[in-house]
């Protein structure tokens, strides 16, 4: 049996690593592309809104019905967004935005596309198993 | 353990019931959701996929909560031979919760939405859950007492306790604008906390699991062991810095990745063993009286091994590279919820549910065949979502990807079978829980060893 004292020394060394890497976290949170512009948040607040989440990923985390829709900007252009917003498509709803507010959706989505590249092909396998995008 | 089952504050049972009520509409909508793969607007008038997967993700992850929150609140009685400190406080945090769920879920289909991930009811529902579990929290500390000479369980429940409500907290910070300003910093944070909470609920789960165990093999000497704490402390350290495999893909930090790959995933691992250790122990009459809990603990005994393999896999980010974004991991999300966390809060349930007679005089043979179907086809479930994810990923790092509309119509087979093994899993999971809302006919005696 592991004495008290052991067990309190162990989980106070892990909660203090605990408390200083989230501290380390937050004080130098990665964000080397700019932040959201006001329309930008804007756009971000209809992303939630509409819960696009529950369907659309962004660099692979969210939904599997539709596609992830990180580079989605640059890729498709806002053509062929403003398209699929107006009109849907058979699982997706059309949504009735007004034109500020799927620029603000745009905004958001070009936000998005400048912060990196999610295309798994981008990647690299380095030997030791982990992963570089150059 | 000197407190007897009838004598002990019911509040719990309350938690873990409306639990297995969200967990039978959960799986309804989950149906739902399938369909909708399957057939193309299907319900889409009523009920669109933006509506239908919040209402299932929030049901199910609701019943992990409740039912783990009804467990802990229903076994520390047994563990200090003392009622609860306050069932008052646990009555109101219960209506808190009913309350706030039911207004979630209802939410949804009025199409309100928060929009984050796992939590994707508006920000105001967090204040009534946060605040019933601070009740919670006054309820744990106070029952317990003096934490000297506790068992493991009670440490790993402390964890679970205290880290919910941190990183739940946690969850929120997107509301500040230090954190919200910038997508990459927000989805750091945002699975920091996610990879975080799963690992708190686990502590909750996986405490009360080895109550049970001790409970039924009469071996308090486990929950004292040096294994069991060293599971606990893998369990918390994984808890802590192994999150970052959520983000592998991200353009974050690498020290976070390099982290979270260098964390091994052995907690699962250390709990397999355990419960392989425990079962070995058991002497056959008391196991028989207790049936019901012990084949379910022996199915999530399986099921550990089937996740961890697959966890090990996706920690290594030459791996998650291909697994990521694809259904891959939600077979591994799929393993861990339902093969683990519900497989074992549905032996704890029918150890708290059951206390008056026994599952097994209850309705054996469909207890039995309700664990086969729940277990064969979620394998086949499963199976599914894993052929799927490795298409997905295919298609994914193809040179000449097709349009994504079309890979998704190349995966419709797979998803019909899903769909059905899907309606086939839920039927089994109902067969397991049905009894557990007949009142109980009379009140059964162990055999004495």
């Amino acid at each position: 049996m592991a004495s008290d004292k052991h067990k309190v020394i162990a989980a106070l060394i892990l909660s203090i690593g605990f408390v200083c890497y989230t501290g380390y976290i937050y004080s130098a949170l990665p964000n080397q592309k700019g932040t959201l512009s006001v329309e930008a948040d804007e756009g971000k607040s209809l992303w939630q809104k509409h819960n696009c989440t529950a369907c659309h990923q962004v660099y692979g985390l969210g939904g599997y019905l539709g596609p992830d829709l990180t580079n989605v900007f640059s890729e498709k252009g806002e053509g062929n967004i403003r398209a699929f917003l107006k009109i849907g498509n058979p699982t997706m709803p059309a949504y009735d935005l007004s034109e500020g507010e799927t620029r603000s959706l745009l905004a958001y989505l070009k936000h998005i596309d400048e912060t990196g590249i999610a295309d798994p092909r981008s990647f690299t396998i380095k030997m030791n198993g982990t992963i570089k995008q150059e | 353990m000197e407190l007897s089952n009838k004598n002990r504050t019911p509040a719990g049972k309350k938690f873990v019931l409306f639990g297995l009520f969200l967990l039978a509409f959960g799986m309804l909508f989950g149906i739902i959701g399938g369909l909708q793969y399957v057939i193309q607007g299907f319900f889409k008038p009523y009920l669109s996929f933006d509506q239908i997967r919040p209402l299932h993700v929030s049901s199910v992850v609701f019943w992990i909560i409740l039912a783990a929150v009804g467990s802990v609140l229903t076994f520390i009685q047994e563990h200090t031979g003392r009622r609860l400190y306050s069932a008052s406080l646990a009555q109101i945090q219960f209506y808190v919760f009913a309350i706030s769920i039911s207004a979630i879920l209802f939410s949804y289909v009025l199409g309100i939405f928060g929009g984050r991930e796992y939590w994707e009811f508006h920000p105001w529902f967090a204040v009534p859950i946060a605040f019933g579990w601070i009740l919670f929290l006054i309820n744990f500390f106070k029952s317990i007492g003096s934490l000297k000479r506790q068992p493991v369980y009670i440490w790993m429940w402390m964890t679970g306790a205290i880290f919910f409500l941190l990183t739940y907290t946690e969850s929120y910070l997107w509301l500040i604008p230090y954190f919200r300003n910038n997508i990459v910093s927000d989805m750091t944070v945002q699975w920091k906390s996610y990879g975080s909470i799963v690992g708190a609920w686990n502590m909750l789960i996986y405490g009360c699991s080895i109550f049970l165990m001790t409970k039924i093999s009469g071996n308090n000497k486990m929950s004292q062991s040096k294994i069991a704490f060293a599971l606990y402390f893998t369990g918390l350290f994984n808890l802590m810095f192994n999150w970052g495999h959520h983000v592998y893909t991200l353009p974050t930090h690498d020290y976070i990745k390099h982290i979270a790959y260098a964390v091994s995933m052995t907690e699962l691992a250390i709990l397999g063993r355990i419960i392989w250790q425990w079962r070995s122990t058991v002497s056959e009459a008391r196991k028989h009286f207790h049936i019901g809990a012990f084949r379910l603990l022996t199915a999530a005994d399986l099921w550990v091994f089937l996740t961890l393999i697959l966890a090990i896999a996706m920690s290594i980010p030459a791996i998650n590279l291909y697994t990521h974004g694809t259904h891959i991991t939600v077979a591994h999300t799929m393993g861990a919820t339902i093969g683990i966390n519900t497989f074992l809060l549905l032996a704890l349930a029918t150890d708290i549910l059951g206390s008056k007679r026994t599952v097994q005089q209850q309705e054996p043979r469909r207890d039995h065949w309700g664990l086969v179907i729940a277990n064969g086809a979620l394998l086949v479930f499963w199976l599914s979502l894993i052929t799927a994810g490795v298409l997905k990923a295919s298609w994914q790092m193809d040179v000449a990807r097709i349009p994504f509309s079309s890979m998704m119509l190349q995966l419709r087979p797979i998803f019909i079978v899903f769909l059905f093994s899907g309606i086939a899993l839920m039927v089994g999971l109902w067969m397991i829980f049905y009894p557990f809302f007949r009142r109980p006919k009379r009140i059964t005696q162990a055999p004495v060893v």
